[in-house]
């Protein structure tokens, strides 16, 4: 680990100047610490985020929620709110990692968390994303985790973010604050598809600051859910996972919100999905139907062809247990 | 000699060293630090093969604290090495500027925080003339000399043969990881070296290290009380360890050298790749009449690595005619080193998928066929079994597992989402035995001390070491401390292959019988003692209190005998030979385990459900301990099974997955219901304490119990480990 | 095929055996156990008193923290992990050094309350925390309730993951996730086991939350 110059920000306008100075933000460190470790990562000064007020998680006016950025994931996953408005963001965190990585890291930190790619992690290899220009080895190596959606030439690689996921289903809003001033992004525009700048990976202006995460009010009932699909049953991130969100009444969808995990560089939003369900009457051969949508400009390679088909499965299983026609 | 009551041994006690583990006190090799202590990081190489051209470690040696940057350009010649185990060219510390594998250590940086040695190892720059990397025993070359054996004329019974079954299964690398990693706490006085190492072999790995540096074995100490898991990876002394003594040497300081997670991947052994071409002849009756076995497995360049994969297929079943060949194809790798279970496991896969395979071809029983098979003696030897339970393993796993409610019919039984499948293997260990010794002291207060130089990395040694003194000295557990893990204390072999309860266990019971006896001659003798003039041979001891065996009221104590005769203790040296050059029988311990799947229909997951093992491991020392090893083998042989993998990329030979985030072993969630059964029985003829072993068998068939449950589920036969979602989509 | 057995071709000869007696072997256990014990105010790392070259040392920071009850004032490498501080600065061993990565739980400690993986918790980052270990369960010879638990059901093998289990459970505990066999499952599989004694530990942490109430 390089060595670095640390300072704690007692407020906000502290953070925001150190912050503007190039210093990196710390909160939960789970991704970072361990990302300097591995010598991914040199930042000069690590600048502690973790006295700033941004720890509650409120209900909107329209009774949407807002999750602040420092809110841990455990404590927000076991959120009365959130448990019940919407059960499919406390299942996509609760699904995420371990238990003690979850009392350590935050909602801000887990959207702004880096990829698993081992050539990333491994300084020894060529990366685009962790040294623009040297190539990737992901490509032409082992991809069986790898990204089939959203890649470029220049980088496939997977956001591993369950939450994410869930947000980026249910609309998210991301609230940041800089030095000129506040403004909020859609999740989806967020964060980044590699293309030919894979090392950009969020719409981060410098020394700006995730203050909140908002997720938007959705008409109710709402019956949402998130299924992750690995190889072990704990502690592993997604081969594949899909949040669903599904507002039916009078026997059929109004509104649904889906979104896959592990299968894109950023949670790949499925709007195909969701026309195909708007409208509709909830039924078994509705799910496959809808699911066959998933996999549309999948460009898979050479070990992880099978995502394409369990893409679609996984969708199809969680539309239906979300649905409720099981 | 009446002979001891037991009382200990067969009890279910709790760990002896329970309380230091569970309140961190136990000190594992890592843990130690001697005054001064600095500390090393290895740099490895980031090509698989060529030559170092150049080390620029200028950076590094201008951070605070850097003491030394080590590499071949400046390290010290260290005396030829010859001979040893396994055949080949050892690997040595930067005594050359050859890379032979990716991650292979070029330098170490020696500084006085880690933090400093850690992030100077990652300024250090090396250039490289690589070379292209042979890393894939898919397309690679095997040597031309392979190991064979032959019985009867395979190929013509297998021409002939009513029934036969070509098949080929593949098994993934495998590393060990331990959860604790390789670590070396080195530190010199003179020309005297004392480590703090993890090892399964003390005395070991004082020959390595005094061959390294050309000092006589007396003056190295190795300690390693402790071992935090192990699995057969530190039954070797590695590299590492030399490094770090040589840099203790170099700087002057005692050195701490802890291999990183990812490290673990390339320096300490793995448990080898395969591709296994299985022919299977029968008749319809079931009888197999020959087997053809050619394996192809991984092993290193510099280095020659063999494990036993083809002895279950040359003994485990009744066939006249086989015919097996065992090809090593070298590659760009770090040397293959035993594995829980090494060889018997991964040679139970092929074998025993292949049984499930052919009993589903003739409509039988698996477990039916498997008996319709069963050889009257050894059929590789032509010795008889010492003792052969394997029988008594399938009746009491059926029993308890239910095997009667298993469909035959493939894909027939549903729960939900879920295909659910029954499926069983056998599996079989060599008992091995080697030369210990241990010493034994009773004191003046009645409290023994028995110690040997093993090692304990999980089983329990301590504990079930002290019930054996504890019956043979007449003690209560209480009175006797069992100490390992020293070089200073009586030889005993590597803490590996399920040796050591009867080697060092013979030992130690060896010299307690020699102390009990020394102390009953003193009692006949001793006019002034109660016992005496009677017959040594009526005399047993129970709770410190040496008594005639049918006059119990007729006895006195240890204490009381030593303090009349003025001694301040007694003692012995106990010794077990070992096996014999010339074997009159054939030793193996046996296992049956069923497994129960659920797979996903669609998504095609595979968990494990519920598991019984049965074992016929003869006399079982401790059941609470032996149940714990069973039970956590069931744990490892489902990673085995399902999860672990380690990927090479073979353009460069990096291991991709080396760390426990993308190298999966089984979590707590994974963890299906278990149960472990021993079949009771002693086996005298293999070792004066009639066990077998149990830490390998019972590991062994588990993979291939889960897998023939997967095709039982789904009707796909998975002839590749581990079964992951894709074979199954 | 080679005719000896491999593990049995590693044996090697026996020697002559040097008992030791059981004064020499007190006299090593106490040099293996006799590491420095660190003073209070001198646990930093960069404070490297032996460069007197000028070489500039790395940055570090002051921090009060409360480990194990004691409180602790130390000058720490920026960079130095919580758990590297324990095991190196503070000789509290029994937190393990599993994967350095937050993959394994064997350096589980509890901050604050909290079971978090000490290795990715930066122990600058500390001022004002309370620290516990494996060594701050038990009171006095008296056992945390989930220690007696451990040797109740031979929760462990090697012991080397076993100090994160205990207070890995003991977070688990107090969380109030013991619901079920699946719940402490589940809840417990950022500790892995590599002897797999999963089930024993499951028991133990079921035993010792029932011993609550």
């Amino acid at each position: 680990m390089y060595p670095f110059t640390y300072t704690k920000a007692a407020d906000t306008r502290e953070a925001l100047n150190a912050g503007r100075r190039g210093g990196r933000y710390i909160a939960g460190g789970t991704t970072l610490v361990d990302l300097m470790r591995e010598t991914v990562e040199h930042p000069d000064t690590l600048v502690d985020i973790s006295a700033l007020p941004l720890r509650e998680v409120t209900v909107t006016e329209r009774g949407g929620l807002r999750v602040g950025a420092l809110v841990r994931m455990s404590e927000a996953a076991a959120h009365p709110k959130v448990r019940t408005l919407y059960p499919v963001i406390s299942q996509a965190l609760e699904l995420s990692a371990s238990a003690q990585l979850r009392n350590m890291a935050t909602i801000g930190g887990n959207i702004m968390q880096r990829t698993r790619c081992t050539y990333f992690r491994d300084v020894s290899a060529d990366c685009n994303k962790r040294d623009p220009g040297s190539g990737c080895a992901a490509r032409e190596g082992f991809n069986r985790t790898h990204a089939i959606l959203g890649t470029s030439d220049d980088c496939v690689a997977t956001h591993p973010s369950d939450v994410a996921v869930a947000f980026a289903a249910l609309e998210a809003t991301v609230h940041l604050l800089g030095p000129d001033g506040e403004r909020r992004v859609a999740f989806t525009d967020f964060l980044l598809q590699p293309g030919s700048t894979p090392q950009r990976e969020q719409a981060l202006r410098q020394g700006e600051l995730i203050t909140a995460v908002e997720i938007p009010a959705l008409p109710r009932p709402l019956k949402s859910g998130y299924l992750k699909v690995r190889d072990r049953q704990s502690y592993e991130f997604a081969l594949t996972s899909a949040a669903v969100a599904l507002h039916v009444r009078g026997g059929v969808i109004q509104e649904a919100k889906v979104a896959a995990g592990g299968v894109g560089t950023v949670p790949w939003k499925l709007p195909a999905v969701e026309l195909h369900l708007v409208g509709e009457r909830p039924s078994a051969s509705l799910w496959a139907a809808a699911a066959q949508q998933a996999g549309v400009g999948a460009r898979p390679l050479a070990h992880n062809r099978f995502k394409v088909e369990l893409l679609k499965r996984t969708v199809e299983r969680q539309l239906s247990t979300v649905g409720g026609t099981k | 000699m009446s002979p001891q009551p037991q009382a200990a041994v067969g009890a279910a006690e709790p760990r002896v060293d329970a309380r230091l583990r569970v309140t961190g006190k136990a000190k594992y090799a890592a843990d130690n630090s001697p005054d001064g202590v600095v500390h090393a990081v290895l740099v490895e190489s980031s090509v698989g093969r060529g030559r170092v051209t150049g080390i620029d470690a200028r950076a590094a040696e201008a951070e605070a604290g850097v003491l030394k940057v080590i590499s071949h350009l400046n390290a010290p010649k260290l005396p030829p090495v010859q001979g040893g185990f396994p055949p080949g060219q050892r690997l040595r510390a930067f005594q050359d500027d050859r890379v032979r594998f990716f991650g292979q250590p070029v330098a170490v940086v020696v500084a006085t925080t880690l933090e400093s040695a850690q992030h100077a190892a990652s300024l250090v720059r090396v250039s490289y003339d690589a070379e292209s990397v042979s890393t894939d025993i898919s397309v690679a070359e095997p040597a031309d000399d392979p190991e064979t054996y032959a019985r009867g004329d395979a190929e013509a019974a297998l021409e002939s043969a009513p029934v036969r079954l070509d098949l080929t299964y593949r098994m993934a690398r495998n590393h060990h990881n331990p959860m604790e990693p390789h670590a070396t706490v080195a530190h010199w006085d003179g020309d005297r070296l004392t480590v703090w190492e993890k090892t399964q072999n003390v005395v070991g790995a004082v020959r390595t290290l005094a061959g390294e540096f050309g000092i006589p074995p007396g003056n190295v100490r190795v300690i390693s009380p402790f071992v935090g898991g192990a699995f057969g990876s530190a039954a070797r002394t590695y590299v590492h360890a030399v490094t770090a003594a040589l840099a203790a040497r170099e700087v002057k300081r005692p050195v701490k050298l802890v291999l990183t997670r990812r490290q673990l991947y390339f320096g300490v052994g793995f448990r080898p790749a395969y591709e296994y071409d299985l022919s299977l002849g029968g008749n319809r009756q079931g009888r197999l009449t020959a087997s053809a076995h050619d394996i192809r497995t991984e092993s290193s360049r510099y280095e020659r690595h063999s494990e036993h994969v083809l002895e279950p297929g040359r003994m485990l079943y009744s066939t006249p005619n086989v015919r097996q060949a065992y090809r090593h194809v070298p590659l760009d790798v770090s040397t293959p080193w035993f594995m829980r279970g090494p060889g018997y496991a991964s040679g139970a896969f092929p074998v025993e998928s292949a049984m499930d395979e052919l009993a589903h071809e003739l409509g039988l029983d698996p477990i039916e066929l498997r008996l319709r098979n069963e050889p009257a003696d050894d059929e590789s030897t032509n010795l008889p079994f010492s003792t052969r339970r394997l029988r008594d393993c399938y009746r009491a796993g059926a029993r308890e597992f239910g095997w009667h409610r298993r469909n035959p019919k493939p894909r027939s039984t549903r729960d939900g989402d879920w295909l659910i499948g029954m499926g069983m293997a056998a599996g079989v260990y060599d008992t091995q035995r080697s030369a210990a010794q241990a010493s034994v002291r009773l004191d003046a207060d009645g409290t023994a001390l028995v110690q040997s130089a093993t090692s304990d990395m999980g089983p329990g040694t301590a504990t079930s070491m002290t019930q054996v003194a504890a019956d043979a000295l007449g003690l209560t557990m209480r009175q006797v401390t069992f100490r390992l893990g020293d070089s200073l204390m009586p030889p005993a072999p590597v803490h590996a292959g399920s040796q050591t309860m009867a080697s060092v266990g013979s030992a130690v019971q060896d010299g307690c019988d020699k102390l009990r006896k020394q102390a009953i001659t003193l009692a006949v003798k001793d006019e002034d003692s109660p016992l005496y003039g009677a017959d040594a041979a009526d005399i047993v001891v129970r709770g410190g209190r040496l008594f005639v065996k049918d006059e119990p009221t007729r006895g006195e104590t240890y204490q009381r005998l030593l303090a009349r005769n003025n001694r301040t203790h007694l003692e012995a040296m106990g010794s077990y030979a070992g096996a014999p050059e010339s074997e009159k029988f054939s030793f193996y311990a046996y296992a049956a385990t069923f497994a129960e799947v659920a797979v996903d229909a669609r998504l095609g997951l595979v968990r494990v459900r519920r598991m019984v093992g049965v074992y016929d491991a003869a006399r079982i020392i401790n059941p609470r301990l032996a149940d714990s090893q069973a039970i956590g083998a069931m744990v490892g042989g489902i990673g085995h099974a399902l999860l672990e993998h380690t990927v090479t990329d073979h353009r460069d030979g990096r291991i991709v997955n080396a760390n426990l985030a993308d190298y999966l072993v089984p979590t707590h969630a994974d963890m299906p219901d278990m149960k472990a059964i021993y079949i009771e029985g002693e086996d005298y003829e293999a070792d004066p304490i009639g066990v077998k072993g149990l830490g390998e068998i019972v590991i062994v068939g588990v993979a291939p119990a889960i897998a023939n449950a997967v095709f039982n589920a789904t009707g796909r036969r998975i002839r590749e480990l581990p079964i992951t979602a894709e074979a199954l989509l | 095929m080679s005719a000896e057995h491999p593990v049995q071709a590693q044996t090697p000869p026996v020697e002559s055996p040097s008992a030791p007696t059981r004064r020499t072997f007190i006299a090593t256990t106490t040099a293996v156990g006799g590491a420095a014990v660190v003073g209070d105010l001198v646990a930093g790392s960069p404070a490297l008193a032996e460069e007197a070259d000028g070489v500039e040392a790395p940055p570090g920071s002051r921090v009060a923290l409360t480990v194990n009850g004691v409180r602790r004032t130390v000058t720490v490498d920026n960079r130095t992990s919580l758990l590297d501080l324990l095991r190196e600065h503070l000789d509290l061993t029994g937190s393990k050094k599993g994967c350095n990565a937050g993959a394994c739980g064997a350096c589980t400690v509890l901050v604050d309350g909290r079971r978090v993986n000490s290795c990715l918790t930066l122990a600058v980052r500390l001022e004002g925390a309370e620290v516990t270990t494996i060594e701050g369960l038990a009171k006095g010879d008296r056992l945390h309730p989930l220690q007696q638990a451990f040797i109740d059901q031979d929760a462990f093998q090697c012991g080397f993951c076993t100090p994160g289990q205990i207070v890995s459970g003991a977070g688990c505990i107090q969380e109030g996730h013991t619901g079920s066999p699946e719940e402490i499952r589940e809840w417990m599989s950022g500790n892995l086991c590599r002897c797999g004694c999963y089930l024993k530990i499951e028991r133990a942490v079921e035993q010792a939350a029932g011993r609550k109430g």
